[in-house]
C-alpha cells in the first residue's frame, strides 16, 4: 500500500491505464494513508471519501472502456478556495465555513474530466492571503519534513498533502508566490503558469489580476501533465488565453545545453545569510554544470516589487471580497438593520489579515488617494513588464531563490512585513504574469533545527514559455535529485 | 415675481437592454417570473464566480451612440463601482467610469409646436442592474417598520445603459420632449423596450434655476423617484416653483438629493451631498478591456433606421403633417414605414396620410389587425389615391372601396372596373336620371319653383343614387338647374 501512496502522477496514471491498478485501489489506499497521517499534519480541511470513491469508479469504468485518461486514478489535493460541486468550499475562512459550492470550477473539472480524484479540500491561508498557511482560520497545516514548522503558503494544505503523499498532485493558487514559496519549504515542485493560461472560474478571488492556478507535485513530469490537464481557453473566464497549450511532459530536456540561464544582479542573495548565500551559488553551478550559460542581467525595479504588489492586491481584494456580506450565503450575524449585520458578520467573519487588507485597499481605492497609489502601482507593473522583456533578450530562463528562508517554525513572523519578505522573489514575476516554478535545489538546517530543511530554486520564463521552463527545470531535477535526499518526517518517522 | 427665471436641467437616464441573456451570464433577460428562478453563480455573485461581457449589449450602445451622432471611442473598459447594497450581490456594480463606450452626441426633440430642440448627451455607458428587495412584516412595503426584507435577483445583472444629458434642457415640457425622444430611438433600434411600468427606464433630474440670461448656474438638486413621464413633468415643475420660492424668500439652494412625492406633488429632501459616497472606481480586472472594431461600427450604422428627427422634419416640414399626425406616425413605425411606402407609390403625403391616419387605422382597430398586415399594399392605396385624384370615383366610393380591398377581394383598380363604378361625366347618360329623378319628385320640382333652391341638395343625391355613385355631381348640378329653369 505504501507503495502505491507513492506513486507519482504519470506512475498512477500508467498503471492504472493500463489496468494493473484500479482507480479504486488507487483512492482506498490513499484515504486510509491520509486517515493515518492527516491528524498530524492537517493538510485537509475537508476529507472527500465518498465523493473520491464515486470518482474512482467512474474513472475505472471510463478506463475499462478503452480510455486512456492523462491523469487516470491520480489523487489530487484541491485548495479550498476551489469550487467543487457538493463539497465544502472555506477559502480558509470562517465566513465560508459552511458554504458548500454548488458548482465546479473549470480547472478543477479539467482535472476530474482527465481521471483524476479528488481526496479532498486543502488548508490555506484565509483567502490565500499569507506565506505559511497560519492565516487560516479553520485549522493548522504542518511541514511534513518537521512538524514544527509551517508548510508555507497560501497552498499550505495542497503542499502538505503532496509531501507526506496524501495526494500526487495539490492544486494550489498562486497569487504573490502562493505555490512556489511553499513548494520550497516542502520539496516540491510547485509551478505557477502564465496569467491566463489556467481559468479562474470557480477560484475564489483574493487579487483577480494576478491570482493563478496551477500544480504542486514531487516531480516536474507531474506538474507538466497536470499543467496540461488544467490550462486552455475557458469561455467562463474573460482574462483566460486562447492560444493553443503546447504538449510540456513530451518536451522534458535531459540537460541545459544551449539555454543562457540570467542571474539577476539585484537579487543579492548575501542578505539571506552565508550558508543560503553558498547554497545559491552551488545550485547556479549545477546550471551551469548541466550545460547552461550563465548571464547576468538586471531587473532595476526589483526592490519596488512587494510595494507595488501591497497596493494592487489589497485594493483588488477589498473589492472582491465586499460580497461576502451575509446576505446570500456564509456566515451571517444578525445586527439591527442591514448595515449593522453587514459590520457583525465581516468583524466576525474575517481574520485579522484579511482585514488589514481590506483596510489597505480600501485606502488605496479612496477618492483623492487612487492616483498616488492605485494607478502608481499599475504603472510600476508596466515598469516591471518591460524590465523582464529587457531582461530575456538576452537570456533563456531567470533563476533565482523561491523563497527568503527555509520552512520556519510556526509564529516565527510576528510582524505582517517579515512575512511579506518571504514573496520577494515571487512577486516579480506575478507581478509581470511570468510562468514560473519552484524546484528542490538543496537543503539547510535551520538555525535552532535539528533536521534538514528544503531549499527551492525559482526558474522564470517569457510569457508562455511553459514548455521551455518545465523542460529546463526536469533537466535540472534529474541532474541533481536534491529531492529524493530526505524524506518527509511524518512517514519516515 | 420680480425676476424672471429660467431654469436648467440635465437628465440621467437608466435604460435596460433588450438582450436575450444578462450582462454578464447566460441567464434569461426576462421581466418578471417567479423570484430567484432567472439566477446563476455569476449574477448571485457566489464565490468565483466570473463575468464575462454581453456581445449584443455592446452592439446596442454602439446602435444607441450612433443614433445620436455620438463619438464611439476605439476603445473602452468596464470598471467597478464600490458600495454596499443587498441587492446588488457582488456589492459592486460592474460599471464604466472615464471610458465609455460613447461619448458626446446631440438628441434632437420636438415640442408640441413642432419646435425642434436639442440636448447634448455628455455620455452613454454600460453596466448591471441590480435585484429588486421587498420589505416585509410591517411597514406597507416601506423599509421603516418592516421585520425583513426579500430579494428577488432575477433582474440582477440585466444590462443597463445610462445615458447622461448635459444640462442644456431648460423647462419641464423639453425634458418630457427629450426623454420621448430617447424612448422612441431607443425602441426603434430595438435596443430597448422601454416600458416604464415595468421599469426598464427609469430617469433622475438634476434642476437649478438662475435669472434668466444668467451665465452661471445657480445650485442643482437632483430628484428622483419619478416613474412616468408625467411624474417627470410635475416634479421638475414643482421643484423649480419651489426653488424660485427659496430664492425669492432670501434663501439659498442646497445641493441634495430630493424625492418626488407622487400623492402629496411636492420633492422632498432625501440626502445632502455631504452624505455622498466614495465609490472607489477602479478598472474591472476580471474583464478585458474592449477594443471596438471600426469594421464593427460601420456595420451598425449601416443597420440604422430613419430616426425620429429625420422623419419628423420630413413629415412635418416636407409633407406638411400636423405635428400630432406625424408624430402618431413615427410612434408606430411599422404604420411609418406602411405610410412611407405608400408616398413612395402614390407621391401624395397629404392623402396618404388621410388614408393611413384615418379609414386604414379605424379598419385595422375594427379588424384588430395591424395596417402593414392587411391585405391593403401601398399599391392598392396609391391606386386608390389616383382614382380619386383622377375623379375616376368620388370619395364615397373610394371609403367603399377600400372596405373591399381591406376584405382581399383585390385592387382598387380591378373592382372599379369590373363592376363599373368609374365616375361618369357623360352628359347623356347623367342626363338620363335626371330626367328620371324630376319626373318622379314632383313635390320638391314644385318646392325649388317656388323659391326653395336649397331642395336642389336633396334632387343631386337622388341622381347620385340613382348613378349609383357614379355621376360626376359637379355635372349633375348643372344638368339639374339647366332642367328647373
Amino acid at each position: 500500500m505504501a507503495d502505491v501512496v507513492r506513486m507519482t502522477a504519470a506512475e498512477t496514471a500508467a498503471a492504472v491505464n493500463s489496468g494493473t491498478l484500479s482507480a479504486a485501489e488507487v483512492t482506498d489506499a490513499m484515504l486510509a494513508h491520509v486517515d493515518a497521517v492527516d491528524d498530524r499534519v492537517g493538510a485537509y480541511l475537508t476529507r472527500l471519501h465518498e465523493l473520491a470513491r464515486e470518482y474512482a469508479k467512474r474513472v475505472d469504468e471510463r478506463v475499462r472502456g478503452g480510455e486512456k485518461l492523462p491523469l487516470a486514478g491520480v489523487p489530487v489535493a484541491v485548495k479550498d478556495n476551489m469550487c467543487l460541486t457538493g463539497t465544502r468550499t472555506t477559502a480558509g475562512s470562517k465566513i465560508l465555513e459552511n458554504w458548500i459550492a454548488p458548482y465546479t470550477g473549470t480547472a478543477v473539472q479539467r482535472m476530474l474530466d482527465a481521471g483524476a480524484i479528488p481526496i479532498g479540500k486543502a488548508n490555506m491561508d484565509e483567502f490565500a492571503m499569507g506565506s505559511s498557511c497560519e492565516n487560516s482560520a479553520l485549522g493548522i497545516t504542518r511541514n511534513p519534513y518537521d512538524l514544527t514548522r509551517v508548510p508555507g503558503g497560501s497552498s499550505g494544505g495542497s503542499v502538505a498533502a503532496v509531501a507526506a503523499y496524501e495526494a500526487a498532485i495539490g492544486m494550489g493558487s498562486d497569487t504573490g508566490g502562493s505555490i512556489r514559496e511553499p513548494a520550497a519549504f516542502c520539496n516540491t515542485v510547485g509551478f505557477k503558469p502564465t496569467y491566463g493560461r489556467v481559468s479562474r472560474y470557480g477560484l475564489i478571488a483574493f487579487a483577480s489580476s494576478l491570482d493563478q492556478i496551477g500544480p504542486l507535485t514531487r516531480t516536474v513530469e507531474d506538474s507538466a501533465l497536470a499543467y496540461e490537464a488544467m490550462a486552455g481557453w475557458d469561455r467562463m473566464d474573460s482574462t483566460s488565453i486562447d492560444r493553443p497549450v503546447e504538449k510540456a511532459s513530451t518536451a522534458l530536456r535531459g540537460d541545459l545545453k544551449g539555454l543562457r540561464v540570467g542571474i539577476v544582479k539585484q537579487f543579492v542573495t548575501e542578505k539571506l545569510g552565508a550558508e543560503i548565500h553558498a547554497l545559491y551559488q552551488q545550485t547556479y553551478k549545477e546550471l551551469e554544470n548541466l550545460g547552461a550559460t550563465l548571464v547576468e542581467v538586471e531587473l532595476p525595479t526589483a526592490d519596488y516589487g512587494l510595494a507595488t504588489y501591497y497596493l494592487i492586491a489589497p485594493a483588488e481584494c477589498s473589492s472582491n471580497l465586499a460580497r461576502f456580506d451575509g446576505v446570500r450565503y456564509g456566515l451571517r450575524v444578525e445586527g439591527g438593520d442591514v448595515g449593522a449585520m453587514y459590520e457583525a458578520t465581516r468583524a466576525a467573519g474575517f481574520g485579522p489579515e484579511v482585514k488589514r487588507r481590506i483596510l489597505i485597499g480600501t485606502y488605496a481605492l479612496s477618492s483623492g488617494y487612487y492616483d498616488a497609489y492605485y494607478v502608481k502601482a499599475q504603472k510600476a507593473r508596466t515598469m516591471f513588464a518591460n524590465d523582464f522583456k529587457r531582461a530575456f533578450e538576452t537570456c533563456d530562463l531567470i533563476a533565482s531563490p523561491a523563497a527568503s528562508s527555509p520552512a520556519f517554525q510556526f509564529n516565527a513572523k510576528s510582524d505582517p512585513y517579515s512575512m511579506y519578505m518571504m514573496d520577494y522573489y515571487t512577486i516579480p514575476m506575478s507581478l509581470a504574469g511570468l510562468p514560473a516554478l519552484s524546484v528542490p535545489c538543496g537543503w539547510i538546517t535551520p538555525e535552532g533545527g535539528d533536521r534538514p530543511m528544503p531549499m527551492g530554486l525559482q526558474l522564470a520564463a517569457p510569457l508562455f514559455e511553459e514548455v521551455k521552463l518545465l523542460g529546463a527545470a526536469h533537466a535540472y531535477e534529474q541532474g541533481t535529485k536534491h529531492a529524493s535526499k530526505y524524506d518527509a518526517m511524518v512517514v519516515s518517522a | 415675481m420680480s425676476t424672471a427665471y429660467e431654469a436648467v436641467i440635465g437628465i440621467e437616464c437608466h435604460v435596460e437592454l433588450k438582450t436575450k441573456s444578462k450582462m454578464f451570464c447566460s441567464c434569461p433577460n426576462e421581466f418578471g417570473g417567479e423570484p430567484n428562478t432567472k439566477v446563476c453563480p455569476v449574477c448571485l455573485a457566489l464565490p468565483g464566480a466570473l463575468p464575462v461581457a454581453n456581445k449584443e449589449a455592446i452592439d446596442h450602445m454602439i446602435a444607441a451612440g450612433l443614433a445620436f451622432s455620438a463619438e464611439i471611442p476605439a476603445f473602452s473598459k468596464f470598471d467597478r463601482k464600490n458600495y454596499f447594497y443587498p441587492d446588488m450581490p457582488k456589492d459592486y456594480q460592474i460599471s464604466q467610469y472615464d471610458m465609455p463606450l460613447t461619448q458626446g452626441g446631440v438628441v434632437r426633440y420636438w415640442l408640441e409646436d413642432g419646435t425642434m430642440k436639442e440636448c447634448r448627451l455628455t455620455r452613454i455607458h454600460l453596466e448591471e442592474d441590480t435585484g429588486k428587495s421587498t420589505h416585509a412584516g410591517g411597514g406597507d412595503g416601506r423599509i421603516a417598520g418592516s421585520t425583513h426584507s426579500l430579494i428577488d435577483f432575477n433582474r440582477a445583472g440585466v444590462p443597463l445603459m445610462e445615458c447622461v444629458s448635459e444640462p442644456d434642457i431648460r423647462s419641464a415640457e423639453e425634458a418630457v420632449g427629450y426623454l420621448e425622444a430617447l424612448k422612441r430611438t431607443f425602441v426603434q433600434l430595438g435596443v430597448s423596450d422601454v416600458k416604464m411600468e415595468e421599469g426598464s427606464l427609469r430617469c433622475d433630474a438634476n434642476v437649478s434655476i438662475r435669472p434668466a440670461g444668467a451665465k452661471e448656474y445657480g445650485t442643482k438638486t437632483e430628484i428622483k423617484n419619478m416613474n412616468s413621464f408625467r411624474s417627470v413633468y410635475r416634479a421638475i415643475e414643482s421643484e423649480i416653483e419651489r426653488q424660485i420660492g427659496v430664492i425669492e424668500s432670501g434663501g439659498r439652494i442646497v445641493q441634495e438629493t430630493r424625492g418626488w412625492d407622487e400623492s402629496q406633488g411636492v420633492t422632498h429632501s432625501m440626502r445632502s451631498k455631504e452624505q455622498a459616497h466614495d465609490y472607489r472606481y477602479f478598472p474591472d480586472p476580471d474583464l478585458v478591456p474592449l477594443e471596438i472594431d471600426r469594421a464593427l461600427v460601420d456595420r451598425i450604422k449601416a443597420t440604422l433606421p430613419q430616426l425620429p428627427p429625420q422623419r419628423f422634419e420630413r413629415y412635418h416640414g416636407e409633407y406638411g403633417l400636423d405635428v400630432k399626425q406625424a408624430t402618431q406616425l413615427i410612434d408606430n413605425l411599422p404604420l411609418a414605414d406602411y405610410f412611407d411606402k405608400c408616398v413612395a407609390a402614390s407621391k401624395n403625403p397629404q392623402q396618404s396620410m388621410n388614408f393611413v391616419l384615418g379609414d386604414l387605422s379605424r379598419l385595422a382597430n375594427e379588424t384588430a389587425t395591424p395596417v402593414h398586415e392587411s391585405p391593403v399594399t401601398p399599391e392598392h392605396l396609391a391606386e386608390l389615391i389616383a382614382l380619386v385624384e383622377g375623379k375616376t370615383i368620388n370619395s364615397k366610393i373610394a371609403k367603399e372601396l377600400l372596405a373591399r380591398v381591406w376584405n382581399g377581394e383585390g385592387s382598387p383598380k380591378a373592382i372599379v372596373e369590373k363592376e363599373g363604378l368609374a365616375q361618369t361625366s357623360d352628359t347623356g347618360e347623367i342626363e338620363k336620371f335626371v330626367v328620371e329623378v324630376l319626373a318622379s319628385n314632383e313635390k320638391a320640382v314644385a318646392d325649388y319653383k317656388s323659391g326653395k333652391t336649397n331642395i336642389l341638395g336633396f334632387l343631386t343625391g337622388q341622381v347620385m343614387k340613382a348613378s349609383r355613385g357614379k355621376a360626376n355631381p359637379a355635372l349633375v348640378q348643372d344638368l339639374l338647374k339647366q332642367k328647373l329653369g
